[in-house]
């Protein structure tokens, strides 16, 4: 198994009266709730806690990528991906991930994600979102019935550019370029593990079964919900005639941690309401513009975690039926051993992102949460998956003799104070 | 004979028409030299005049009794859109010169000679479009609160980011009226019929979605210089939509064009005003002769 930890980095001070007084944290939430001065301290404390993530043992530190969005503050998750690869060494970098269809060109993701695997001594995982309506149409005028054909160019050329040793032309319907020669090139070969975070498009399936990524299932709704989507999803792995490795599949989950399990609602309760009632509140009519979805899609029900009846759920729920539903995973070590049992093999995953800060939860609270789960919960789900044990298809594989950045850290602040010398000594 | 067909639910009563089944009895179906099949909805006498006429993004809707108007003294052809109805063909479409370019293959499909053009909404962007780029292929054009322009200060709303019981206020001079023609009596409480609503309404306004998101506005101001043809701009007085300063902005680029503001009329006002619509554009295209 492999325990990634995640911060979606929300907003921490969204009012009370948020979900009254704004129609939506997503698009349009006013940029008065946002104050910089503020921002400088939150941006670090969620940095600070990757990074004591990895000092923790997970074995991947996450990031993904939104746009005017009031529960996730990275438009830019490469910039928070560079600074984990300076002061970090052991935990994969896993960037979930760049919306290919919003970078122009899009061979701009292929060179960052070749620096970030230089940068990191190959310790990045690639996340290539298809992006959500909001980020791409609303936010990013994507038109939504081109959006999925957009992302497809973008994925060709960015492969391409990866694999390809001589500059390239590339003539392609939105991205026309003369010499595509990307320049760095990541440090894993073939190319860095690539993850396709799905929110409940069938298409996306076949996607990653054509060429061999992970198919990370995100969704706040959490892994009772999240079941239905996933045997859809292995049903096609069997169809495909592709082996069930559970490391093919990724799945989101809330997760809060404490000494028992009436301390977990009482330490948290009010974080992760926080979360499910304003981070969640996205106005409707930017959730699935028409176009977006492809029929098979609106056929098959998969209907988004965004529609009116979840936001109606969400907007009103209790601890306990976040709790009762699966939509959190929360309580005593024992009592979170015993659930993650039962969401790994319900869903035969092999990764999970543990969404450990959650809502406006305190730094404290998280770091304690996280500890506890590191110390007293993943232990006892390293070896779920015996038969597949070994199988690091979609893991990184970095650089043994990578910089360890920490120690260039203490060099320079060591140089620093030295006198000055002569050049050439 | 073909004809355009969607589900309606069985709850459906008698006296509101589905939303997008044929308004006449003849319906050829014709190739494009593309290749792309299309549904072309015919009426009126056989040697009258030629308009061919293109739907808003709620496609045929109400028996379209602006077109049915005009039948009296015009043959009407009605093309039903690609992504509107059975046929596909809407993935084709990609962008606005393949939109103007379908609307003249279907003409050419047709085999008509300098028809009049007719577009309400949706269907005036195309059609104005099709007379910038030719302009001696075509007669007179009758535009119905066309979209195609943008005015900072005065922006049209996203109807992307809107949920379907949204429209009838918005498009409507009466809303309640509306509502049942827009939904065509669809039982929103059954999930098949539901999930058949769904579909339609993707494939509509996905593909409109090409030349309309994230803001209806395909340059056509650069060329709309090229329109001599007489013009008529028809707008609904209470058009909440593409509100009635558009038409004035229009004229700007068209100053021949003849304008006409319809009281008790909104963005739908073919189906409000009628005969006031039929009436405004009919003018324009006896003058075009």
């Amino acid at each position: 198994m492999k325990f990634t930890w995640f911060n979606l980095m929300p907003w921490p001070d969204l009012p009370d009266d948020f979900r009254q007084s704004h129609r939506s944290v997503w698009v349009d939430i006013p940029s008065s709730l946002f104050d910089p001065v503020r921002a400088n301290a939150v941006y670090h404390e969620y940095m600070d806690q990757l990074e004591y993530a990895d000092e923790l043992g997970f074995d991947g530190i996450g990031v993904n990528e939104h746009h005017q969005n009031g529960y996730g503050i990275m438009p830019s998750p490469n910039l928070i991906a560079a600074g984990l690869a300076r002061r970090t060494s052991k935990a994969a970098i896993c960037v979930i991930g760049n919306s290919i269809a919003l970078y122009n060109p899009p061979i701009r993701v292929a060179e960052e994600f070749a620096m970030l695997d230089c940068i990191s001594g190959g310790r990045l995982v690639a996340g290539f979102p298809v992006g959500t309506p909001m980020d791409t149409n609303f936010c990013y005028g994507q038109i939504p019935a081109l959006t999925r054909d957009k992302y497809d160019e973008a994925h060709e050329l960015i492969r391409r550019a990866w694999s390809e040793d001589e500059p390239f032309a590339f003539d392609g319907k939105y991205n026309q370029l003369r010499y595509v020669n990307c320049w760095p090139k990541p440090i894993q070969q073939p190319h860095p593990p690539i993850y396709i975070p799905g929110g409940g498009s069938i298409e996306t399936w076949d996607f990653c079964l054509d060429h061999d990524y992970n198919y990370s299932y995100l969704s706040f709704g959490g892994y009772l919900a999240g079941k239905r989507l996933l045997d859809g999803y292995w049903d096609r792995v069997a169809a495909r005639d592709k082996d069930d490795s559970p490391y093919r599949a990724a799945f989101a989950q809330i997760i809060c941690v404490a000494d028992t399990d009436e301390e977990a609602e009482r330490l948290y309760s009010e974080h992760l309401l926080y979360f499910f009632n304003r981070c969640l509140h996205v106005y409707p009519g930017y959730s699935d513009p028409p176009g977006y979805r492809t029929i098979d899609t609106i056929k098959a029900g998969a209907l988004d975690q965004f529609r009116a009846a979840m936001q109606k759920l969400f907007s009103s729920t209790t601890w306990g039926q976040l709790v009762e539903a699966g939509h959190i995973i929360a309580g005593s070590p024992a009592t979170v051993v015993d659930r993650m049992k039962d969401l790994i093999t319900t869903l035969r995953v092999g990764h999970v992102f543990c969404l450990m800060h959650n809502g406006n939860m305190p730094d404290w609270k998280t770091r304690q949460s996280s500890r506890l789960f590191a110390e007293e919960v993943m232990p006892h789900l390293r070896d779920m998956w015996p038969e597949w044990e070994g199988d690091d298809r979609w893991w990184i594989h970095p650089h043994e003799g990578r910089v360890q950045p920490e120690s260039t850290i203490a060099d320079a602040r060591r140089h620093a104070a030295e006198p000055a010398t002569v050049a050439g000594d | 004979m073909t004809s355009t067909s969607v589900t309606t639910s069985t709850t459906s009563t008698a006296d509101v028409p589905p939303s997008t089944t044929t308004f006449g009895s003849d319906v050829a179906l014709i190739t494009t030299a593309r290749g792309i099949e299309c549904d072309v909805v015919v009426l009126g006498p056989q040697d009258a005049p030629a308009i061919v006429a293109f739907h808003g993004l709620a496609g045929h809707l109400a028996g379209e009794p602006t077109l049915v108007a005009l039948a009296a003294r015009f043959r009407v052809y009605a093309p039903v859109w690609p992504g509107f109805g059975s046929a596909s063909g809407e993935e084709l479409l990609e962008d606005m010169l393949d939109f103007a370019l379908h609307g003249a293959d279907v003409v050419s499909a047709l085999g008509l000679r300098r028809p009049h053009l007719y577009g309400h909404s949706f269907g005036g962007m195309i059609a104005a479009e099709m007379a910038s780029l030719a302009p001696d292929a075509y007669g007179g054009v009758g535009l119905v609160a066309p979209a195609g322009l943008w005015l900072d200060e005065h922006p049209i709303a996203d109807i992307y980011s809107m949920l379907p019981f949204d429209f009838p206020e918005l498009l409507c001079h009466d809303p309640a009226a509306g509502a049942a023609m827009l939904t065509g009596g669809v039982d929103f409480e059954d999930p098949e019929a539901m999930t058949a609503f769904l579909i339609a309404n993707s494939r509509r306004l996905g593909t409109a979605g090409k030349v309309l998101f994230p803001i209806p506005n395909r340059r056509l101001s650069k060329r709309l210089y090229r329109l001599r043809n007489p013009v008529a701009l028809v707008w609904g007085a209470a058009d909440r939509l593409i509100p009635p300063i558009y038409a004035s902005a229009w004229h700007q680029l068209i100053p021949h064009a003849e304008t006409t503001i319809i009281e008790a009329g909104a963005h739908l006002v073919p189906y409000e005003q009628p005969a006031a619509v039929a009436g405004a554009v009919a003018s324009i295209y006896d003058a075009a002769g």
